[in-house]
Parts: structure tokens; C-alpha cells; sequence
């Protein structure tokens, strides 16, 4: 297959998942608790500027998956790489600035740079806008790994108790009781930098707050009366798990994912900083972060790179945390403290 | 006559930090085809874990049916396994709940739910959907076609425990375990839910066996009555038999605990004492503390005299003892 058509496959990819999530969204809108969550986002202001600023990081993060195959480069380039790429300065230039800094001779720079250019004289904004999608991929990518695994153990744990609970219990305890950062890092010794291989690493150790949470929903829901009811009329376990519980957990399951994906946001960062995160080559905010660790020191001071890569994260998980905590007063209003 | 429903000396028991708590010691009871047994008794007498046991529903892990003989239709029950009584459950026997507010899932349409109760037992999904309609017309639904669609949270208590009819005759069972099915409504509402199961019953030719503690429930629909506490039957009869003449002290302190016209102006009686611990039963007559008429026998456990066809009661006094002979 030319590259040129599979790279024009590739953006199926972005398409297909802004499918599935509308299709989710207009299904969720049919049902009396979503439906009426959604109302009540809809009118609380912090939630609509929350939803508008991952908006805009969604929208970032989508442009830069499309894209197309670049015969001269021989590299794919995205609608983010065609409108937002500027050539390299020798090196760092500040904000808007004329001339590059930290060079014995400071020379004309070639184009403006809104958040000036870094050591090897790269456009910050543009790095800024690279960590994006990198940032929502891991975020993504381990919450599909860690919702069904905390799904699966803690409705089996919670359900069916006995030695099932107990083995799965004395996992999440030995598990909890090591430090995530330390496994983390191992793991992605083992296996190698990349972004699947951090997911892995992350989706592992961060399963135990769900399924703890999910356990727990599990053992409340299952001496319900609807669950009685069920068992009176034949529903087999599978069923009245699948079909009857797992419904209701849902709000809260959607909220601590919605909380837990801006924590992956965070974590990425660190992994990054601590030189076990994503490769150099992918666009990331710990990556340029770590990069900007001396940067402080100098004379004069470097501040655009960790400020950008700093206020990149704080926007995208400060605001679903908004949405998070939003979500939950949305979706049950007696759970607000 | 053969009976659908035969209980013979069930025993179903807790394990709890207090130690073993015998919530159910020793209960028989039958029920004829078609027809209802009431079990009356006040809250705690372990009337509900006697339903709950006959669908092997008792609470786990705590809870276990520790010995007893629980015959349906000839089969001893309790040899089947969980997953063998899975096809009993819902199409033989069916149960209504008393909580009607809670006993429905609260993220699934009322239409699903009936649904549900049609094809676990094999019925296909069309049909099922017809018949829920159906179904729904029947227990009195305002707009039948509307509430498919609704969610429990949208109809009221009343119209809640017409849908569970609905969905326990879904299958049309030959017999029904209803556990207090109206304590929870309003006193109006009472009265048209009772009838309706009434009616359907007769309809359908069903059997119930009715868990309640409403006397006057009982009287209209009641062919027979056990009346229970502290975990046994204490008195059995035909329920004419005994609202006439009730012989066991506990008997006689329910009736004379209900406002009658004979008695308008005085106050109304009162049963003092409470009942004794469950998980440390008194070893002679367990209503002995609270029996106006004690005697020195009491100390030990009575019998439950008489046959099961007419009037059993299990008291020492020479005056309940008499009848049953």
C-alpha cells in the first residue's frame, strides 16, 4: 500500500472516535439521568468553561491526528505540523523577541515566535500544542486499560465475595502498598520507552482506586432490592452484574475516570521529567519540562519553556477536574459536599 | 388433598458475632392449589426468611437453610441446586417484594423490566414485548404504552406494585409469595392492590402464600392462617376458625390488640414484654416472659398439637390443647 493512502487511513482513527463519542453522547441524552445531568452542566458556567477549554485541547489533539504523508520529508505531517511549525532559530529566543539570547552574538531571528524558541532553537508554542495529543493518548490509552480491569475485579470481588473477593482483595492491598512512581519506573525499564509502553505501566498500577470504589458500589448494590427481585424472577449472576449493576455504578465510574484521566495527565509529565516517560521525538509536556530544568539558572532567565509546558497542563487538568467535580453534582446533586 | 406447597419443620439459621441466630426453627406449613396461607406475625418473627427460604434467596454468606423439607409439587426443593431452582424461580413460584419503590431497578425502563421476566425463562423478545403491554393493561395502568417507555422513578408507589404484579404473573406461576405487599402504600392504595391480586389469583388459578402482619388482610383473603413468633408457628387454622376462636395466648393478644366496636372507648390492649433474642432462644415455651397465663409446664418447650388439615397450636394450656383433640 503507497503511503500516501495509508496515512490518509490513519486519520480514520480521529474520525471513528468522534463518531463513537457523539453517538455515545446523543444514546446517554435518551436516558432520564443523563439526560438531565447533562441539563445541569449545561447550565453551570465553571462546567461550560471547563467543556469549552477541553474543547479546545480536544480540538488541538484531534488536528494534529490528521494528516497526511509528506514525499519530501518522508514524514507524516498534520494539520497542527502545516499551520503552526516555524523554521529553527540557532537558539533560544524570548516571547516575541527580535534577536535569539544566550549566544555570545545574538542574531535576527527568522520568524516571530509568540512563546519564543527553546535550546535548539525550536517554536515552544508549537512544542506546546505537540504534547497535546500525547497527552490525551496516554490519558485515553490507560483509562482503556484500567476501566475494565477495576470493572471486571471489583464487580467479581464485590458480587461473589468470598475467595474470589479475598484473592483480588490482598492483590490491590500488596499493590496499593508499593510505591506506583517505583513500579512505574521499573516497568518502563522493562519494557522500554514509549507511549503503550507507559500506558501499560500506568493502567497497572493505577487500577486499585476504581476497582476499590467499584468493590465496594458492588457489595452495596448487591443486597439492593432490585437485585433481590431479580434473583427471584431467575436472572442468572452474569446477568443481573452486567445488566443490572453495572448500570447504576456508571455515574460513578464516568466521574472517577473523568478525574483520573487529568491525574494520567499529570503522571505522563512526571514520568517525562524523570527521563522515563515518552521518547524525544514525541511532543510532550514533561519532556520539555525536563529539558527546561537548568533553564532557570541561566542569565538571562529562560522562563518560556517550563511556563508554557507548566500552564499547558494546569489548563487541561484544572479544567477536568472543573468538569469532573461538575459532572458529579450534575449527576447527583445529594453528593455534593 | 395433594398440596402444591408442602414446608416441613424448616430451619433457617444466621451465623453472627452473637453467635448462631435461629431466625426460622422448625416451621411447617402447606398450601393447597389455588388456594392462600397467610403467615402472620410481627416483625422479626422470621415470617420473610421463611418466604425467602422456599426461593433459596436467604442473605448470604450469614445466612443458611440448616435443615427442613421444602416440597413443591411433590420435589423436594432443597436438593436442587442454585442453579436448578433458577428455572423455578419466576415461572413456578414468583414473589412480590414490599418495598415497591426499591425492588425495581432504578436505570432500566418499566418495558425492559417486564420483558426481562418473560425471557430469562425462554420466551422471545417480540412476544415478551407483547405481552408486557398486555400485562400492564391488566394490574390497572393508566397508560400502558407510556410506561413501557418510563423509568421506575416516574410512577408512584401504587403504580410501582402493579408493575411488580405485572412482572411477577408474568409467567403465570402456580404459586405466589407476596411479602408484604402493601405495608408499604398508602391505606387507599392498600386496599386496590390486595384486591387486584385477588382477582388475578383467581384468574390465574394461582396459589399465594401471604407474609404480612394486617389482620384484616388476612380475613379477606386467607383460606388458612399460621400465625408465627420467635421463629416457629404457634397456631395454625383455617382462617375462619381462627378469627372465631383463637386459642394460643399470642393469638388471642393480636386480636385483642385491634380496635373492635365491642371494645370502642377502652384503650387498646397491648402485648407487654418484647420478643426474646433470636440467637438465644428460651428453652421452654419462647412466648412464656410476655403469657398472661403461665403455667409451671411452660418451662418446657410445648408441641404443636393437632393436624395440619384443621387447627394446631403449640401451648401447654389445657384450654388450647382441648380443641385440637
Amino acid at each position: 500500500m503507497s503511503p500516501t493512502l495509508l496515512h490518509l487511513l490513519y486519520n480514520l482513527s480521529p474520525l471513528a472516535l468522534i463518531g463513537v463519542a457523539v453517538v455515545i453522547f446523543l444514546r446517554a441524552r435518551q436516558t432520564p439521568l443523563w439526560g438531565e445531568a447533562f441539563r445541569r452542566l449545561a447550565r453551570n458556567p465553571s462546567a461550560r468553561v471547563a467543556m469549552a477549554v477541553i474543547g479546545i485541547y480536544a480540538t488541538i489533539g484531534i488536528a494534529d491526528s490528521v494528516g497526511w504523508y509528506d514525499a519530501t520529508t518522508q514524514e507524516r505531517r498534520t494539520v497542527i505540523d502545516a499551520i503552526f511549525e516555524r523554521k529553527p532559530e540557532r537558539t533560544y529566543s524570548a516571547p516575541l523577541a527580535e534577536m535569539t539570547t544566550g549566544e555570545a552574538k545574538p542574531q535576527k531571528i527568522r520568524e516571530k515566535h509568540i512563546l519564543g524558541t527553546d535550546s535548539i532553537g525550536a517554536d515552544v508554542f508549537y512544542r506546546t500544542l505537540k504534547g497535546v495529543r500525547t497527552a490525551f493518548q496516554i490519558g485515553g490509552m490507560t483509562v482503556l486499560i484500567v476501566t475494565p480491569l477495576a470493572l471486571l475485579l471489583g464487580l467479581t470481588a464485590g458480587y461473589y465475595g468470598k475467595w474470589r473477593d479475598d484473592v483480588i482483595t490482598y492483590i490491590y492491598t500488596v499493590l496499593s502498598s508499593v510505591p506506583g512512581i517505583l513500579l512505574q519506573i521499573a516497568m518502563v525499564l522493562v519494557l522500554g520507552k514509549g507511549i503503550i509502553q507507559i500506558c501499560l505501566a500506568l493502567g497497572i498500577t493505577r487500577w486499585v482506586g476504581l476497582c476499590r470504589m467499584v468493590r465496594g458500589e458492588t457489595i452495596k448494590h448487591r443486597e439492593r432490592e432490585y437485585v433481590r427481585s431479580a434473583k427471584a424472577l431467575g436472572v442468572t449472576d452474569m446477568v443481573i452484574l452486567v445488566r443490572h449493576i453495572l448500570p447504576n455504578l456508571l455515574p460513578v465510574v464516568i466521574i472517577s475516570t473523568t478525574l483520573g484521566f487529568s491525574n494520567l495527565v499529570l503522571s505522563e509529565a512526571i514520568l517525562s521529567y524523570l527521563g522515563v516517560g515518552v521518547p524525544d521525538n514525541v511532543g510532550s509536556w514533561g519532556n520539555m519540562i525536563d529539558a527546561a530544568r537548568d533553564e532557570l539558572a541561566r542569565d538571562p532567565v529562560i522562563w518560556w519553556n517550563l511556563t508554557a509546558a507548566t500552564g499547558a497542563i494546569t489548563g487541561l487538568a484544572l479544567s477536568l477536574n472543573l468538569f469532573g467535580d461538575a459532572l458529579r453534582d450534575a449527576v447527583d446533586p445529594r453528593l455534593r459536599s | 388433598m395433594e398440596k402444591l406447597l408442602q414446608v416441613d419443620d424448616l430451619r433457617t439459621w444466621f451465623r453472627t458475632s452473637r453467635g448462631i441466630v435461629k431466625a426460622v426453627d422448625g416451621v411447617s406449613f402447606d398450601v393447597a392449589p389455588g388456594k392462600t396461607r397467610a403467615i402472620v406475625g410481627e416483625s422479626g418473627c422470621g415470617k420473610s426468611i421463611t418466604a425467602l427460604s422456599i426461593l433459596q434467596l436467604v442473605p448470604e454468606p450469614a445466612g443458611y437453610i440448616e435443615s427442613g423439607k421444602i416440597h413443591f409439587g411433590g420435589e423436594d426443593i432443597l436438593e436442587r441446586s442454585w442453579t436448578d431452582m433458577r428455572g423455578l424461580r419466576g415461572r413456578e413460584i414468583a414473589m412480590i417484594f414490599q418495598e415497591p419503590m426499591t425492588s425495581l431497578n432504578p436505570t432500566r425502563t418499566i418495558g425492559w423490566q417486564l420483558s426481562e421476566a418473560m425471557t430469562v425463562h425462554g420466551k422471545d423478545a417480540p412476544a415478551a414485548r407483547a405481552r408486557a403491554l398486555e400485562l400492564l393493561e391488566r394490574v390497572g395502568l393508566r397508560d400502558p404504552n407510556a410506561a413501557l417507555r418510563q423509568y421506575p422513578h416516574e410512577l408512584s408507589g401504587g403504580m410501582r406494585q402493579r408493575v411488580m404484579i405485572a412482572i411477577a404473573l408474568a409467567n403465570r406461576p402456580k404459586l405466589l409469595i407476596a411479602d408484604e405487599p402493601t405495608t408499604a402504600l398508602d391505606v387507599t392504595v392498600q386496599a386496590q392492590i390486595m384486591s387486584l391480586i385477588k382477582e388475578l389469583q383467581d384468574e390465574l388459578g394461582m396459589a399465594m402464600l401471604l407474609i404480612t402482619h394486617d389482620l384484616g388482610i388476612v380475613s379477606e383473603v386467607a383460606h388458612d392462617v399460621s400465625v408465627m413468633y420467635a421463629g416457629q408457628v404457634v397456631e395454625a387454622a383455617p382462617t375462619r376458625d381462627l378469627f372465631h376462636d383463637p386459642r394460643h395466648p399470642y393469638t388471642q393478644g393480636l386480636f385483642a390488640s385491634l380496635p373492635a366496636r365491642n371494645r370502642r372507648g377502652k384503650d387498646l390492649m397491648t402485648l407487654d414484654g418484647i420478643v426474646p433474642d433470636a440467637a438465644n432462644w428460651p428453652t421452654g415455651c419462647r412466648f412464656a416472659e410476655r403469657c398472661a397465663h403461665r403455667l409451671d409446664a411452660c418451662s418446657a418447650p410445648p408441641a404443636l398439637h393437632g393436624s395440619g388439615t384443621h387447627r394446631q397450636v403449640r401451648c401447654h394450656l389445657p384450654s388450647a390443647m382441648e380443641v385440637t383433640k
